[in-house]
Order: C-alpha cells, then structure tokens, then sequence
C-alpha cells in the first residue's frame, strides 16, 4: 500500500470549522513527515454556502499545489459529497456522520456516529468535525500522536478547546481505525524535525518584517486582512506600529506620512484599495518618499470575486497613477520568495526613494506551503540623514544616481520640505522648464541602477528543454507541480515585472518555443513579452474563472503545444 | 532681524487674503512657544492655503488633495515627538478629506488642524463648497447655491474632538494664541478660521460684524453641551475654543511602550524570528 502521495478535501457550509480541520490535516500531515500543501476555496459568507479546504502531501519532494483527484474526503454535510465525490480516486471515500450519509447516494462513503460520538463526550457540537478528521486518520492508518499534536498546535492559547477535541479525536480515531481496510494507502509515519506550514500572507508580513518594518497601515480587505490580523497580533513583540485606517486612501497617507518622519511603512491591499492608492502611488513618487503597497490580487473587475484568485493587476501595477515615474514591481512565487522579496521591496524602496509594489494573489496568500527554513535576509538603511544635515542640505539633490540623500524631520540644519508639487532641490515649488526637466531627469535616473538589478535578480529559471513555459507570481508554484509530468520543459519565472527584466527573459527563453501560462484573461505576463522582447509566444494559456490553473491542464496544455 | 519662520520666499496671495492674517499667527505661536523649525513638521493639502509650506519655514510635506491629515497621522505616529501642524482647506478638510478629519478627532492623534475656511473654492476660480450658504452664486452655482451647508464645529463636536475651537483670520493676535492652546493641547486639535475671500467671497464685513469672543461671554470650554449650543448659533459668530477636554492621545495609546517610536527604531535591533515563527510549526 503506498502512502507516498496523497490528497484530502474538508468540505462544508461557512461556521463548521472547515478551515480549523483543514489546517489541523496539514499540520498533522507535516508532523508525520509529508511536505504539505494546502489551499481552500470560500464565499464571502459567514454562515452557510460551501467551502472546502484541501490537503495534498507528498513524502519526497515538495508538494507546490493543488491536484484534481482525491484519495479521502471529511465531508461535513451532504452538498460536500454530491460536489466533490467525483474526484475520487479508485479506492478512495468520504467519511461523513451517519446523518450525512442518510443524505447521500455515493457508494464509497464511510458513515460513522460522529455526532452521537461528540454528544457523548459532552463536547460542542461543532466538534464533529475533528472526530471527523480523526476518524478520516484512523481509516488512513495514520498516527494519533501527531494528529493531537497538531490539535493543540492549532489552539495555542486556548488549551481547554484543545483538550475537548483532542478528546474528540482520540474516540474518532479509535472509530476509524475500526474500518482501516478500507483504505488503498497508508499514511507514512517519519518525522523530519522542524519545519513551518506556511500561508503567502504570514509570510509577506514576516518578510516586511524582516525588512525592518515599523510601521504598518490598512483597511480590512479579502484577501490582504491576513497581514493586518498578523502583524496587529505580534506588533508588541515586534516593535512595529500598525493602524487599521479608515480607508485605504489614508491607510496609503499615512504610510507615506510615516516613512517622511523616517518609519520603515507598507500597506496592503487588494486590487479595489489598490485602485484607490492610485494616486498617492504618485504622491510617493513625487516626494520620492520611500514606500511599499503589497496587492494580494482577487478577481475583479470592481468587486468581482471577492474570495477567489485572479492575476490580473500586473499591467495596472505598471501603470497605476497619472504622470511618469520609476518604481518597481515585484512578484514572489511562494512563501519563502514572499518572505524573501517583501524585505528587499522594503531595502528598494530605500535604496532608491521609490514606490514598490508587491504582487501576491489569493491563491498565494491563503494557501499553505511546508518551508523547512527562510533565507537569510535583513534591512539596509539606504542613504538616510541622521543627527546633523551638512551645510547647504537639500532634500532634492540633483545627483548622477538620481538618489538624495533623504533627511529626516528632525535633524539638525536642515528643513525637510517634500512637495508633491514639482519642486527645485530645496523642495519649493516651480514651473521652471529646465528644473522642471533637471527633476524628471533625477528621477528617471534611478532606473539605471533598478534596470540592472531585474535583469541580475529578477528572473528564475528551473529545468532544461526544448520548451520554455514563462510564467509570473503563484503560477510558479502550479507549473512546478505541472513539471513533475513533463520532460523536455524548462520553466521560467519573472520576479521583476517593472522594469522589466527583458535580457534576462530573452536569454533564459533564448530560441525555445515560448509558451506562457497565467490567470487572467488577456495575458498580461505575454503582452510585455510582446513589448520587451517583440516577439510573440508561441502559445498562451490563460484562466479566469477566479480559480487558479490546475497542474493538469497547465500539463495538457504544454504537451499539446510543445510542437 | 530675519521675521522667524520665515524661508524668505515671499508669499503670494492676493493683496487682503486671510492667509497671510494665518500665516503670521502660525509664526508667531510657534517663536513665543520657543519651538525650532527641526521640531515642526508642517503638512498642507491643495488649495490657495496649500503655499503655506512655501513661506513657513519648518519641515514640511505638501500633501495631494484631502490627505493632508493622514500623511500627518503617519508623521505624528512615526515621531511623537514632533509638533505637527495641518494646514488645510475648507475643499480639502470639509468635502474630498472630510472622513479623514473626523476619524482623526476621534482617534484623538496628536496633530493641530488648522482649516483655512473661506466657504468657496479659490484655487479652482470659484465654486460652492461644503460652507458655501446657500443661494450663493458661483461659477458652478450660477442660479444660486441650493445646497445647505454644513456646520463644522457641530460635526467635529459630534465627531470626538477634544479640542474645537475657531479664529478668525483679521484678529491675529486672538488667532495666535488659540493655535498656542492648540499646540500645547494633548491630542487632535482643531481650528476651523474664518478667512475672506477677497476675489470669489469677501465675508470681511460680515464676520466682523457678527463675531464675539468666547472668553468675554463666560463659556466654559469643559461644557460639551454649551459647546454644542455655541456650535449651533446662527445670529452670531462665536470665536475662541467651544471645547476642550483631556484624553488619553492615540500616539500613547497605540505605540508600544518598550519600542522607540517607528521612525527612530535602530535597524540593527534583532527581531525575534525564532519566536514569531513557533505558531507555524
């Protein structure tokens, strides 16, 4: 019986603890050994509706997303299993309370008394869902040890709801265990030490952190609002302040405010409080006020899908605010790139005096990945001004690097005068042609420097083939789970999509056929390469029903096109 | 002697403003508190106000249209211990900044809001705003403005203001020390300045005519519920502080006491990786 992979789906309404079991599965997975990933899908419902949440592990190698066919289902009402039965595999099987399963019509469903069970152990009601998963281990001949243990990991801090479902699942377990030949795999049992289960939000917000982040402003969003609840939680521990604003034009204001008095300040956002930023993005620029706008995309246009997926704000990222500036767009992968880029998105906003926007979507934030450590990366100043300005400061400097040195209010000798009005080196306003065109010129400048750094940094490549699959932000993680099918296929990622990497993307693709994969409906990754590169990808494929694109199909698509 | 506070720019409103009755309160509270230029940070918003960072020599940020506030609650949270003033319009406070304002009073942040209120938009050549009275013709309102306007003081009373007062901007000397009180008042401070409009809205003779100290009245600016009646009077124009009340600020409450304030943390000081990282494990 093989236990080498496998995936689990959780599923039911809103307010039955899908996301609780859910996570608990993967920790659980991740404790017995497996590289875990994990996503979910949910409406923006607080009770009712259907959500799920889905667990696929994997014992070599690294598990990177989601699959179509399932090995076991916890399904935590009836709609669950006419919904996803389907993908079970052969040999695979819902387990489910005998109320649900008098609902029901699949064949392949383990009823058991779990909420009799609970009833029992005068646990809340609710708690049919850990006997559930429980039970879903005991089938799988999983190890109780590391189920407990990650129960009590999930309910840190609140230890009498530990105890009441880790009792709950030793009798659930002791159920499953009962029907364990029912199952066509077992689970493997190795541990493998320390390691995190990793959300792309938790780790944006670790990694501006780690950038030196001290002050943090925003307004609750799906799916940004996990950095918010995150770095409100560890603000004490930290040392960085955060405001929830009362809209994300002043979440933005205040970001800008703050990094003007020298705080290293983010905000994060979604594409409709992007949208809004819009014209403080130039604002930032203008002052050359150093800041960074995380956007963790949805699908829109406008409210869209506010709980689902989409990739679709790279171009207006590029674009976003009137006028011309330099600034700089960034697209991390995974989490350890999240973490990785959000603290140099902090260093490069101080480096250079310049706005950077980080992309990460839904699927990236909200899912989870097994990272066994982060990379080792910290903030740099940048050309800061502390204690004493020299004679004769200015805070517009015209330099060759277009960078000035940036004082802060409050140091001595100097008046720090930043002007979203065109300005002169003091910073006093003016509509005089040639400082007006001395200005544009320092600012442009920068972008020598920031074109250098995409093309050394900004581009990963992964494999050798024939075939180049270009692709940008969390398709990465889609593709590498794609490539386990393939041969012959080199993947080549973007991390730096302003400005854009163009050398780097034409030497890594080099005379392979080009084919690009993304989500959302007009190839956005594709048209820069059209821009950049003047040439047209052999093949696109493209997904924008807000769900991110399956590894199958991004499978069937490269060896249908791989010419 | 150089006049303090002065960058040596010289101002350019048209002759009669009430900017420049303004401009030289701001001045002269600042010199009589003994306050440095590198201790001030002063943030304007767009419109005829806007220059104000042009002449007033302190640091300053020349903010976009009604962000001025904001972009001032990120300085004052990022360095408590700078003294920052809000220069800022009736158009940009009142109408495309106004939630801002409000959200501000009710945090109780520690900046000093001082409203140029000319009750038109100047800068834009001449239209109704959120103080225009009603009937007024304006370039947008050519029939007569049929918008009620607002009260201002009732709002940022009705809002949690811990100080509201109001000036005027022909009686500098009054004007002055209300931006003292303002500046020595722990919390969200704001002044709303009745000014003219000498091009698009002169309301000179008007104010004059109808305005009265608050002191010489006997107010007790601890009484909320007489800050609210002067708030309401329509007859009269009550000048001076309606209310004042200490609270806790929210640059005291917010900051984490055993972190130096964001904008002087040392980047060299280790963050506790290990221990933000348990709960993944």
């Amino acid at each position: 019986m093989s236990g080498d992979e496998l995936a689990i789906l959780v599923g039911g309404p809103a307010g039955s603890g899908v996301f609780a079991t859910g996570t608990i599965a993967a920790k659980a997975l991740v404790y017995h050994g497996y590289s875990v990933f994990a996503t979910n899908e949910y409406p923006s419902l607080i009770r009712g509706g259907h959500q799920w949440f889905l667990v696929a592990a994997r014992w070599e190698g690294s598990a990177m997303a989601h699959r179509r066919r399932l090995d076991a289902i916890l399904a935590l009402d009836e709609r669950t299993v006419e919904l996803h039965a389907g993908r079970l595999k052969e040999g695979g099987f819902v387990v489910c309370d005998e109320r649900v399963a008098a609902r029901s019509r699949a064949g392949n469903v383990v009823a058991l008394p779990l909420s009799e069970l609970v009833e029992e152990l005068g646990a809340p009601p609710v708690a049919v869902n850990v006997a559930g998963l429980a039970a879903l281990f005991g089938v799988l001949g999983g190890n109780l040890e590391a189920l407990l243990a990650a129960i009590r990991s999930y309910y840190r801090g609140r230890e009498k709801t530990a105890e009441v479902n880790a009792r709950v699942a030793e009798a659930g377990y002791r159920e499953g265990a009962k029907l364990s030949g029912r199952a066509s795999l077992k689970l493997r049992y190795a541990p493998r030490g320390k390691r995190l289960l990793l959300d792309g939000n938790s780790a944006v917000a670790l990694g501006l952190l780690a950038g030196g982040l001290s002050f943090f402003a925003a307004y609750p969003i799906t799916p940004a609002s996990p950095i918010l609840h995150f770095l409100a939680e560890v603000q004490r521990e930290a040392g960085v302040a955060v405001v929830q604003a009362e809209c994300e034009l002043a979440a933005v204001n205040m970001a800008i405010g703050a990094a003007f008095a020298g705080a290293r300040a983010a905000v994060a956002t979604s594409g409709p409080g992007f949208s809004l930023m819009a014209e403080s993005l130039g604002e930032a620029a203008m002052t050359e006020t150093p800041l960074v706008i995380v956007d963790v995309q949805r699908a829109g246009p406008s409210t869209g899908l506010p709980t689902h997926t989409a990739q679709g704000d790279l171009r207006f990222a590029i674009h976003a605010s009137h006028g011309e500036f330099p600034r700089v767009v960034l697209a991390p992968g995974d989490p350890v790139e999240a973490y990785e880029l959000a603290c140099e998105a902090l260093n490069i906003a101080w480096r250079y005096q310049v706005p950077v926007i980080l992309l990460s979507d839904k699927f990236l934030g909200e899912s989870y990945w097994t990272v066994d450590r982060l990379p080792d990366v910290g903030p740099e100043e940048g050309p800061v001004v502390r204690g004493r300005a020299p004679p004769g400061y200015a805070r517009y400097r015209i330099t060759e690097s277009g960078v000035s040195p940036m004082a802060l209010p409050g140091t001595e000798g100097a008046r720090v005068y930043a002007n979203t009005n065109e300005h002169d080196e003091l910073g006093f306003l003016t509509t005089d042609p040639d400082v007006v065109k001395a200005m544009q010129g320092k600012r442009w400048r920068k972008l020598a420097a920031l074109k250098e750094e995409a093309e050394k940094r900004g581009v990963k490549e992964y494999g050798e083939g024939r075939v180049a699959l270009l692709v940008w932000g969390s398709t990465k993680c889609v593709a590498m789970e794609a490539l386990r099918e393939l041969d012959g296929v080199k993947l080549v990622q973007v991390v730096w999509l302003e400005p854009f990497p163009a050398e780097a993307v034409r030497r890594a693709v080099g005379e392979r056929r080009l084919l690009v994969a993304e989500n959302n409906a007009r190839g956005q990754l594709a048209s820069l390469v059209r821009e950049h590169l003047l040439r047209e990808p052999d093949a696109v494929l493209l997904r924008y029903d807000g769900r991110p694109l399956d590894p199958e199909e991004l499978a069937e698509f490269v060896k249908a096109n791989a010419g | 002697m150089a006049r303090a506070f002065d960058t040596g720019v010289r101002p350019q409103w048209c002759p009669g403003c009430g900017n420049y009755g303004v401009l030289a309160a701001v001045r002269g509270a600042l010199a009589e508190l003994g306050l440095r230029r590198e201790e001030v940070v002063a943030v304007a918003g767009i419109g005829c106000h806007g220059r104000v960072t042009e002449y007033l020599d302190v640091n300053a940020f020349h903010a976009i249209h009604g962000r001025a506030v904001p972009v001032a609650e990120g300085v004052k949270l990022a360095n408590p211990k700078l003294t920052v003033l809000v220069h800022t319009g009736d158009g940009d406070a009142y109408a495309i900044g106004l939630s801002h304002l409000l959200h501000a009073a009710r945090r109780n942040v520690g900046i000093k809001v001082i409203v140029h209120n000319n009750m038109v938009y100047a800068l834009t050549t001449g239209q109704a705003g959120p103080t225009t009275p009603r009937g007024l013709r304006t370039r947008s309102t050519p029939y007569g403005s049929v918008e009620e306007p607002f009260n201002p003081l009732l709002l940022l009373l009705a809002s949690g203001a811990t100080f509201v007062a109001r000036g005027f901007s022909d009686d500098v000397q009054h004007l002055k020390e209300l931006v003292k009180r303002a500046i020595l008042h722990k919390g969200f401070a704001v002044i709303d300045v009745l000014q003219p409009c000498v091009t698009f809205y002169d309301t000179r003779g008007w104010i004059r005519e109808r305005a009265y100290k608050l002191e010489d009245a006997g107010h007790d600016p601890r009484d909320f519920r007489a800050a609210l009646e002067r708030s309401l009077e329509a007859e009269r124009v009550p000048l001076g502080v309606l209310y004042e009340v200490e609270k806790p600020a929210f640059e005291e409450l917010a900051l984490s006491p055993e972190h130096p304030p964001p904008a002087l943390r040392d980047l060299k000081a280790r963050l506790p990786l290990d221990k933000l990282l348990a709960r993944f494990e």
